[in-house]
């Protein structure tokens, strides 16, 4: 690991005071990717924020139907919220197959949406719930956040806060992982709104990260069963393929995943 | 260089390091505590598991910085009075272990997992929960044996004590 410098934060506003004060610094959440990354020297911050100390960034908030996840909450803290399991407990769920147990007791959702690393998990609830991404400046819609593979709408020194969403009335998460890192190869978000609208995005498939798959979402708003997916065609043209998963064996996997996901829901 | 100082043990401890110094390297050369090991070095294998302020966690991919303050606990703290923590007793007892590298590591994190199922463990949880521990010798069998063993015990110990 390259040198760097290391400063903790005691609320916002002091670590985005800390990060324009830094050169080529970055905010250090619970570091589970930027620290292995940087152990590789494939990334060197001249500085590192660390944001574990802020405590108007962690906790977890249910109000009736309305979530809001504080960005440097951690994996566990979200997989074993009994609040959030009431309502969501979709993203329990998924928070639950992050990694293994030494990562989801540091890893953050803040983390990792701000990495946006196209094989994650969160970047597809978000999107599939509507959730709106909170920063220190703005908010912005899921559907804008994710702008690319590892980018997203972000500026520079822009700090992701907290995530809020209103809880949809059934939802699910289904990921076929890689078997050795875990991460997923395909993994699909399913949600249904009380008002009929159903959203499905897809992580760990698509060649530019997170996407929406249009054709399986007006399918389940007219039947919201696995059936209805039988027919849907999934393009393997824009999927990834790599030594893992070719993009046509990556296009099944979103098939069946999908359909396990409206299962499950 | 910064002085670094957190709680290791139980004993309050200190030292000087880079802030790049990890933490597992601050434990085996500024502590000398050399049973917490480095393995993989890629964040894979768990052998380098610690619990900070209660929490499993891989000392090789956290900074020793990002513990200044926190509570750390080593193998070397599990042991009380010479006698066995419960479950390195499990792991002999089951022989758990076989060149003994990832013990530390598997050691750490079933005390861990046992305290967050308080108790309550069967086979299939302990084996999803190894998922950050990796073995090269056992198979996992007696490792699962153990954790299993001393989860027992540990969950019996708790109702007796109620």
């Amino acid at each position: 690991m390259y040198e760097t410098h290391y400063h903790r934060a005691s609320s916002i506003q002091d670590a985005v005071k800390l990060k324009q004060a830094a050169g080529e610094g970055k905010y250090l959440a619970g570091g589970m990717t930027l620290i292995p990354t940087m152990k590789q020297r494939l990334a060197a911050p001249t500085d590192l924020i660390d944001l574990r100390h802020v405590s108007e960034m962690r906790g977890i908030k249910v109000t009736g139907k309305t979530v809001r996840i504080a960005a440097a909450t951690t994996h566990f803290e979200v997989a074993s919220s009994a609040e959030l399991a009431a309502v969501c407990p979709a993203i329990c769920g998924l928070a639950s197959h992050i990694g293994d147990p030494h990562v989801r007791h540091m890893g953050t959702i803040g983390g990792s949406l701000a990495n946006n690393d196209p094989a994650a998990d969160y970047p597809s609830a978000m999107l599939a719930l509507d959730a709106t991404i909170v920063t220190d400046r703005r908010e912005i819609a899921a559907g804008d956040f994710f702008t690319g593979l590892f980018e997203t709408a972000l500026e520079d020194g822009e700090l992701v806060t907290a995530i809020t969403f209103e809880a949809p009335a059934k939802a699910a998460y289904q990921k076929f992982a890689n078997p050795a890192s875990r991460y997923a190869m395909a993994g699909v978000f399913v949600a249904r709104r009380d008002n009929g609208d159903v959203r499905v995005a897809v992580t760990g498939a698509g060649s530019s990260g997170v996407f929406r798959h249009k054709g399986m979402e007006t399918a389940l708003s007219s039947n919201w069963s696995p059936d209805a997916l039988a027919n849907v065609p999934v393009d393997a043209s824009d999927l990834l393929s790599d030594i893992h998963a070719d993009a046509t064996y990556r296009a099944n996997l979103v098939k069946v995943m999908a359909k396990r996901a409206v299962a499950a829901a | 260089m910064a002085k670094i100082t957190m709680t290791v043990n139980g004993r309050q401890v200190s030292g000087q390091c880079h802030d790049r110094t990890l933490l597992v390297h601050f434990i085996r050369e500024n502590l000398g505590l050399t049973g917490t090991h480095v393995g993989c070095d890629t964040s894979q294998c768990g052998a380098c598991v610690v619990h900070m302020d209660g929490m499993s966690i891989k000392s090789c991919s956290t900074l020793a910085a990002q513990a200044a303050g926190s509570e750390i606990t080593t193998i070397e703290g599990l042991a009380a009075n010479g006698e066995l923590h419960p479950v390195q007793a499990a792991f002999k007892a089951n022989h758990g272990l076989q060149c003994g590298f990832c013990t530390p590591g598997m050691v750490m994190t079933a005390v861990d997992m046992i305290r967050r199922h308080g108790g309550q463990l069967d086979e299939a949880t302990v084996r999803a929960e190894l998922e950050g521990n990796i073995c090269r010798c056992t198979g996992y069998h007696n490792i699962v044996k153990a954790i299993l063993a001393a989860s027992a015990e540990m969950g019996g110990a708790r109702v007796a004590a109620e």
